[in-house]
This record gives C-alpha cells, structure tokens and sequence, in this order.
C-alpha cells in the first residue's frame, strides 16, 4: 500500500521476482498485515486439521479425485456439458483469456447489459475481465468484501482466498470513507461491513446480470458448486436474471458424492472452518427459481499443456484454497504481490509460469528456499517443491544455450562446480586455491565480512567464516598415515 | 558394524570440524569407520538449482562409489534428503536401468546421522556431555525431507549437563535454500531475520542442528550482529565428553 507505485499482477509484463520483492520487504505496515493474517488462518487450520483423525486419507482420496478427472478430463468435461445442457444451461468454450472475454461480452449484449455484479472469481483475474468488461462500457460490481475493497480503493490482490489479506481495516476505513463519502466511518468490523452491505444491497436488488466462478463442476450432473462466507455468492446466484459462470477446465469433478471429501479438506485448508457458511449448488435452469438464463465458459489458457506431464499435471488439482501462501515463509515476508501475478505463493510459482508455457514469470520457480511446508499443507497433495525443482531444470535448459548466459555468473559457477566435482582432486586442489583468494577478504577475526559480485549477496546480511586451514578429506588422511 | 562416511562438499571444505566430531563419535560407539577419498558431491546444488544434467553425472558418481559400502552415513539432513527424493527421478529420466537398480539396493543403506544412531545403533545415550545452554533448530529437510521427528530431542535429551531450549516456530524455514540465499538475497535476508529473532529468544548459548548449511545461515547473521550465541552441528555436541570436551571454534 505504502510503497508508492502499483504492483503489476501481469507476468508478461511484471519484473522478475528479487526485484518486485525488495519494496514490499521494505513496507513494514503490509509485513506486518500479512504476517498476522497468515499467523491467524494458519493457527485456525492447524486446530481444524488436528481435530480429524483421517486428515492424511482425506488428502489422498481428494488427490485421488482430482487425478480421476484429470486423466479423462475431455470424457468429464463432455459429460458435464452433456448434463448442463440437457438441464438448461448453455456451454461455451474458450481456449485462451481473449476467447473468454469475448463469449462473456458477447453475452452481455445480448442481454443489453450496463452492469454487472460478481461473485470473487480468480480466473476472471487471470483473464483481466474487469479492465475490459470496464473499457468495453459495462460497469462491474464486485460483491465480496474483500474485492470491494480493492475495487474501491484501486488496489490488486494478494491473495487467492483473501484478496485484501495485505490491507487492515483502518486502510479499509480509508477507502470506504473516501469512495462511500462516510466521513464519519469507524475502523470498527461491524461499522465496515455494515457499509460494505448498505453499499451492497442495492447492487443485488438492480443490477439483472452476475458473474461467477466455481468451485467445483460436477459431470454426473452437471452441477456447479460455490463455497463462500459472506453470503453475497447466495445474492449473486439467486437474484439476477442471467448469471455467467467461468471456470478453468480443471474444475470438473467426476461426481456428486465427490464433494464429501473435496467440501471437508478446502473449507478446513482455506479458512479454517469445518465447514464454509455457504456452499450453493446449482444445475442448469429451474423456472420460477433463481436465474433463467444460465452460460457456463469452460477456459483452458494454458490449463491442457500443463496435463501433458504426469509430474506437472498435479499442479491443476489445485483448489484454490490458499494454504500453501498461508504457510509459505517467502509468501510470509514479501505478500502476494511480488509474484506478478494474481496466483501467489507457492501454488502461484508453479502455475503462473505453467500457464505461460515458461515463457513468462521464470524466475517465480526460484522463488523459494524449497522448504516443504507447502506441500505438507496441500490438500490434493501436490508435490510443489518437485515441480519447482523441475520448472527450474526447464528455464535453466531454456536458458543455458543462449551467449548472454555463458559469462552470468551462476552459470559459469555451476559449470565449474560440476567440473570440480566431477575429479576429487580437481576438487581438492580449488579447496585450497579457495582459501588462498579467500584470504584477502578475510579478517583477522577469521571470518568474511564482504565479498564482491555474487558474493555480496551473502554477505549483506551474513559474515562468512574463513575456510579452515584443513579440508576434513586432508585430515582424515594424515590421520591415517599417522596411524600406520 | 562398518560404515562409510560420506562427509559433503560443504562440510569437508567449510566444517571438518563436523566430520571429527562424527569421526570421534562413532568410532566411540565401536564402529568401523571408512572414508572414500574419491568423495566429492552429491549433486544438490546442482539440482536446485536447475542443473539436472550436473546433477545426474553427480548422483551417478555416489551411487558407483558407494555401491559396495555396507552402511553410509551423512552428517547433513538436506543431502540425504536429495539422495532420497531426487536421486531415482534422476535416474528414470537419464539413467539406464543398472543405474537405477544399483540405486535401489544402496537407497536403504544411506542413513542421516540421528536415524543412523537411533535406527541401527539403537542408541539414545551416547555419552555425552556438554555443559551449556542449547536450542536445536529442526531443519526443513530433516524435519520435513527426512521426517526425523523426535530423533534429534531423544539424542539431545541424553546429554548430560546439557540444558535444551525449545526453539518456538521450530517449522518454519531459516531462509537459506542454498542459492535462493544469493538468488534470493533480499527475501532471504528477511526470512532469517524472523528466525533469528525466535533463536535469540531462547537466550541459548548454541543454536545446533543436523545440517550445516542452515547453521552456516544462522551463525553467519549472529557473527555480523554481535549475537553472543554461536552456532554447533549436533555431531560436535554428541562427541563432546568430559575427557575431551568439543573444539568450540569461532
């Protein structure tokens, strides 16, 4: 928020990760934003986790689940379609952002819609909807507190959950007391929702037309489901007259009775909930109930080349629930908006890229001290420090025939290693030409307290201790030949 | 019982204080050390780097120089953690299937230095003693990577005159990440602020660990701030007796 300029959340366009970094490690109001709502929601899931004794064979089977649609995908997708349709409903299918955008606009003329409300859906931030649902003269609403307040106060998300997890509630009173014209507001929770649901109610009872994302799609029976907290999901899908649905293709589950898992591990993992205030679930058209013109946009946007490897593939069981942002240590001290993107975190290193087919967003993969914990949170069981690992062996195979890179000192350091440690004596003997060279920077106290090039980079917050005198390797044969 | 330690690069270099203490330690609990003097890497950096071709030649060169090793024993959770997680994957994609099956037969055989003490040894007390006030940081691949658990506080706990101090957010990464700490210098600068501040909370003399690497973070922060507590590879601290008490290098 403090940091001056907006963070660009567009990966074509975003600097790379160390970079857009360092102004939010700087901002010690939006640190400390997010080190406490993270502190909170993980502390909630942690309990909630603990109190379910087949947390590890709920992870499983909802891994399980995933992978069943996953590999039959097209099969599940037609099905779903095949359901939808027979029960009202009307499919479209896009293949990239530009594709969805134009289907969802071409509905809304057709409906002469100025104005539309909308549920929180990410993947209408992935295909920047509102900027040009904005310019093509159609007014977007959104309806989820957290959104509100970033449309309000001209913010962008850091969050795939919370949206607003970077802003606290006097920043919130600000924007609502600025764009609501409420001088007189107070940073009070009641006083802010209470405002956010005056400025609410009118939009739901005038505005015909909604858009949302899902959750799950369900091709047993065409069905869609939505989980939400605030109820303002519930308005958008009952109220208006049309209501478009946009989802990414990985959304599909194969069947009803797949919920049961999919519903217990995302409200637990997402919020910390047993279960979320509002789960709706919809099917097609019913007359006199709910909306009576209903469109579903299937997206794909990079989603199907991502299916092609087995190992990358886990990455679309994601379901959005953001524990592995809440948990991550990198996410933890720089918030979403360093990633470039509107998937942060750990799940936003991986899918981001992915989604550009890695032509974009390559230094996201690096992105992270491959701790784990983000994998041990994951309720599909996505194994993402792997797939870091792997993206980063695909940018660095991308990257290491070009000339640029021959002299970057990484990769000239990486290739003499190896060299090094291909012959141990190679090996030995730049151990202690290492220490020679070394010496230089070295103090009397012994230890390094600055080095030049990459070196600096360690050395701006950490001393180095000198290499010591004998290399382990040397000892253990002068030990050996003293013993003889 | 023979084992052969497979020290790594970072330590034989930077720690091998680490690899006497582990000398002096198990040959104390009467095992029949050897070591490899071929020796060098076992491909992590290289790895996580994004250097798979690197890191194949080097995880082929373990697995051939250890394949007739009875039992091996590394004293640095995040290399065994690659050998573990990384190694077959390697392997499937470059490798040929002896490679591979040389691998499988010698996977069983590589033990992190607690799960080596409690699993086959089966020892909790080794005799040591170490005076001082000590928190263990649990590393993210031993605790993690490796699922350690309580192997490391089962040791510790047998320490004699030794006071542990629990480290609060014990799962919460230091921030090293081998070259994100460079790559990454800024975030990881950041996240070791926070840790710090946990271990300096202890108002331990030693901060240990099983992994030098997360120490060489931590004690590099404590050095440049004047911290007053220095930090010690768990090895050190179990070699340490009352005859001979641990080398406490700067």
């Amino acid at each position: 928020m403090s940091h001056g300029q907006q963070p660009i959340l567009d990966p074509v366009l975003a600097p790379p990760f160390p970079q857009a970094a360092l102004p939010m490690l700087r901002d010690s109001q939006l640190r400390k934003n997010v080190a406490h709502a993270t502190d909170v929601i993980q502390a909630k899931r942690a309990r909630l986790v603990a109190e379910k004794p087949d947390w590890q064979a709920l992870r499983s089977a909802a891994a399980r689940i995933k992978d069943e649609a996953l590999e039959n995908l097209g099969a599940y997708l037609e099905q779903f379609e095949e359901q939808c349709t027979a029960r009202g409903g009307v499919v479209h299918w896009a293949a990239d952002a530009a594709e969805a955008r134009a289907i969802i606009l071409g509905i809304l003329r057709e409906e002469n819609a100025s104005e539309v409300i909308k549920i929180k859906t990410m993947t209408s931030a992935e295909i920047q909807l509102n900027p040009h649902l904005d310019a093509a003269g159609v007014k977007v609403f959104e309806t989820d507190l957290a959104e509100i307040i970033l449309q309000l106060g001209e913010l962008e998300p850091s969050h795939i959950v919370a949206p607003a997890l970077h802003v606290n509630r006097s920043q919130v009173r600000e924007i609502f007391a600025r764009t609501m014209g409420l001088s007189d507001l107070t940073d009070d929770p009641h006083a802010l929702t209470a405002a956010a649901r005056h400025y609410l109610r009118r939009k739901f009872l005038e505005v015909p037309t909604a858009i949302s994302g899902a959750n799950f799609l369900i091709a047993e029976t065409g069905a869609v489901a939505i989980v939400e907290s605030e109820g303002n999901g519930r308005m958008c899908l009952t109220l208006p007259r049309t209501l478009i649905t946009l989802a990414g293709i990985e959304k599909v589950v194969p069947r009803y009775s797949d919920l049961e898992v999919m519903l217990q591990v995302l409200a637990r993992s997402a919020t910390g909930e047993r279960m979320n205030p509002y789960t709706s679930l919809w099917t097609g058209v019913t007359p006199g109930d709910g909306p009576t013109r209903f469109h579903v946009v299937l997206l794909d946007n990079g989603r199907s080349a991502i299916r092609l490897s087995e190992r990358e593939r886990q990455t679309l069981r994601c379901i959005r629930c953001g524990a592995c942002m809440n948990a991550c240590p990198v996410y933890r001290q720089t918030g979403g908006h360093a990633y470039g993107s509107i998937y942060p975190g750990p799940i936003g290193a991986i899918l981001t890229p992915q989604l550009t087919g890695l032509k974009h967003a390559q230094s996201l993969p690096f992105a992270s001290s491959l701790c784990g914990v983000c994998y041990e949170v994951c309720p599909v069981k996505i194994n993402i420090p792997e797939i870091l690992i792997d993206l980063r062996a695909q940018v660095t195979d991308q990257e290491r025939g070009k000339a640029a890179r021959f002299f970057d000192p990484m990769y000239l350091g990486m290739r003499v290693a190896n060299l090094l440690f291909s012959r141990a004596w190679l090996f030995h003997a730049a151990q202690w030409k290492a220490r020679i060279v070394l010496r230089i920077f070295t103090r009397k106290d012994g230890w390094i307290h600055s080095l030049p090039g990459i070196g600096a980079k360690w050395t701006q917050t950490r001393d180095l201790r000198g290499l010591p005198k004998q290399p382990f390797h040397s000892w253990w044969k002068q030990r050996k030949q003293a013993s003889r | 019982m023979r084992v052969s330690l497979f020290i790594t690069c970072y330590n034989d270099t930077l720690f091998p204080e680490t690899g006497r203490a582990v000398v002096a330690l198990l040959e104390r609990l009467g095992v029949e050390l050897d070591f490899k003097p071929r020796q060098t890497c076992c491909g992590q950096m290289h790895a996580n780097t994004g250097f798979r071709a690197e890191a194949y030649s080097q995880a082929k060169r373990f697995v051939r120089l250890y394949q007739d090793a009875e039992n091996v024993v590394i004293p640095s959770s995040s290399c065994v953690a690659m050998i573990r997680d990384q190694y077959a994957g390697l392997f499937e994609e470059l490798g040929n299937e002896q490679l591979r099956s040389e691998f499988r037969s010698l996977a069983p055989r590589v033990y992190e230095l607690s799960e080596f003490l409690i699993d086959k040894q089966g020892v909790e007390d080794v005799g040591a003693y170490f005076p001082h006030r000590v928190t263990y940081h649990a590393s993210c691949h031993g605790l993690r990577g490796l699922n350690l658990g309580d192997r490391p506080f089962r040791l510790l706990g047998k320490v004699r005159g030794m006071e542990l101090v629990p480290l609060a957010n014990l799962e919460r990464c230091c921030g090293f990440g081998g070259t994100f700490s460079v790559k990454n210098g800024d975030v990881s600068s950041a996240m070791l602020a926070v840790k710090l501040e946990d271990v300096m909370e202890t108002g331990a003399e030693f901060c240990t660990a099983l992994d030098n690497s997360c120490l060489m973070h931590l004690g590099g922060a404590m050095h440049r701030q004047f911290a007053g507590m220095k930090t010690m590879h768990m090895a050190e601290i179990l070699a340490s007796t009352e005859q001979t008490p641990v080398e406490v290098l700067g």
